[in-house]
């Protein structure tokens, strides 16, 4: 569903990606961890071209997205994308935020995407706050809004970047729980976390990006029992 | 009309050395004198305001343009903006707005009434001043806002009037009000084409009657309170915002 071939990413002199290559099937969940500033964040950013590749392809349903003559706003609307920070309108309601896309993107009837948005607010376990705020709201709540907007467009492929990182540690299991599900669903997705039980119980397998360089691509029991590499050895040790 | 500008200098100039004269004999002030003359100076603040209104508007619209041509990708809008900012900043209000009242019959044989060519100039003008306002809001969106935005699949028009501009414009209301509290004084300037504004019925009282003090005093003060409401309302406007931060 999503494959990469030796992709490379460099701002100015840094190299932060190098040779990439990889692949995501359909209805897989890929976790991505690493130590800080092993490039996990723009690996998933040039997946849906929030950073465009220095060199390499990126392809979705066989379809190489990097060549420029592809209308990346239909390839984005089919790539959910949630964020560390959550990114939600501060001047739209939860619901307003969720049924923005539909309605403005894909010309949803309000009246029809009102629904679906009240939907994913009860599935994500909101459906009280539907006219609330974003600031009336806290972390973990922020953060399952942000899910159900994405999913508002009714994506095939899930990109999570550090979805807990910025939350409470009583708010991190609320907002675990919901990718879970989404994860028994059947979703693709591709999550960066460092949360190793949760990657290690939901996910098929283990991406370990370090100083840009895919340095493990593993299934979970294999990567955190034997791992290959000295450097994930390091890293396992320092966080387990 | 250029006699009619020349008149209004000669007058203002008058009432200076009247004014002079005053100061020395230490005359009192009597607003008696002015009483039959106020229903006239009031009826500038319509004009001044309307003025300001208008000219500010077109001015938000206008500058809401430029500042986008500001951060865009391709060099020529950039450069116009830049350049057209830069012009209108770096020469006087003045000296614009007797270009556009003077030039305007010269180069399309249209006399161009007084009002009109101040709403021309004041809002080209303030429109260069917003437009870097403007800019600096939309700058100061987290660029995660942008991002979200971009991965809905939203179109860059769109994303900028739904996403980013409504919180560009929230930030730099507060600084917005301010621009129009300037342009309100400023506007005082087309009485030097003859607009029949505030100021200028101040100085034709003035020069009728041969007394300085009281009336351009006395339009002065309604100066005064219209640019106080407007402060307050920036204060409000800033306070409200402080707190729902
Ligand atoms: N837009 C950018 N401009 C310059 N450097 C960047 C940019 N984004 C990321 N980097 C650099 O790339 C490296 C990898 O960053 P990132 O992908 O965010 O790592 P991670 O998510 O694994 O912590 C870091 O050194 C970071 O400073
Ligand atoms: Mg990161």
């Amino acid at each position: 569903m999503i494959r990469t071939e030796f992709l490379c990413k460099s701002f100015g002199k840094l190299d932060v990606l190098k040779d990439i290559s990889t692949e995501i099937k359909k209805g897989e969940v890929v976790a991505i961890i690493g130590p800080s500033g092993g490039g996990k964040s723009t690996f998933l950013r040039c997946l849906n071209l929030l950073e465009f590749p220095t060199r390499g392809r990126v392809y979705i349903d066989n379809i190489d997205i990097t060549t420029g003559k592809i209308d990346i706003k239909k390839v984005r609307q089919n790539m959910g994308m949630v964020f560390q920070h959550f990114n939600l309108f501060p001047h739209k309601t939860a619901l307003e935020n969720v049924t923005y896309g539909p309605i403005k993107v894909k010309k949803t009837p309000k009246v029809e995407a009102d629904q679906l948005g009240k939907d994913l607010l009860s599935k994500v376990g909101l459906a009280e706050k539907a006219e609330a705020y974003p600031s009336r709201l806290s972390g973990g709540q922020k953060q399952r809004v942000a899910i159900a907007r994405a999913l508002a467009m009714q994506p095939e492929i899930m990109l999570f970047d550090e979805p807990t990182s910025a939350l409470d540690p009583e708010m991190v299991k609320e907002v675990l729980d919901v990718i879970k599900g989404l994860a028994r669903s059947g979703m693709t997705m591709a999550i960066v976390t460092h949360e190793m039980g949760f990657a290690r119980e939901v996910a098929n397998r283990i991406l370990f990006l370090e100083g840009g360089r895919l340095a493990e691509d593993a299934p979970p029991d294999i990567f955190f029992t034997k791992p290959n590499s000295e450097r994930a050895c390091q890293f396992l040790e320092k966080v387990l | 009309m250029v006699l009619d500008f020349v008149n209004c200098f000669n007058s203002f100039f008058l009432a200076q050395i009247l004014g002079q004269a005053i100061g020395q004999t230490g005359l009192v002030l009597d607003f008696g004198k002015i009483v039959p003359n106020i229903p006239f100076i009031l009826q500038g603040i319509g004009i001044t305001l309307a003025f300001t209104l208008v000219s500010a508007l077109i001015g938000f619209a206008w500058g809401t343009i430029l500042s986008i041509f500001k951060i865009s990708n391709i060099r020529p809008l950039k450069w116009f903006a830049d350049f057209y900012t830069s012009i209108f900043r770096g020469t006087p209000l003045i000296l614009q707005l007797a270009i556009i009242y003077f030039s305007t019959p010269q180069l399309i044989g249209y006399a161009i009434p007084p009002f009109q060519a101040g709403v021309i100039t004041f809002s080209l003008n303030s429109a260069a001043y917003s437009s870097e306002t403007i800019r600096g809001g939309i700058l100061a969106v987290d660029k995660g806002q942008r991002e979200a935005a971009m991965t809905l699949g939203v179109a860059y028009p769109l994303m900028m009037w739904d996403i980013i501009l409504p919180q560009a414009f929230k930030n730099i209301l507060p600084a917005l009000v301010n621009e129009s509290i300037a342009l309100l004084k400023d506007s005082s300037l087309v009485s030097t084409v003859g607009a029949l504004d505030l100021m200028r019925r101040g100085q034709i009282v003035a020069s009728e009657k041969f007394i300085y003090f009281e009336p351009l005093i006395f339009v002065g003060l309604i100066y005064y309170l219209m640019v106080m409401s407007l402060t307050w309302v920036a204060q409000g406007f800033e306070r409200r915002m402080r707190r729902s931060d």
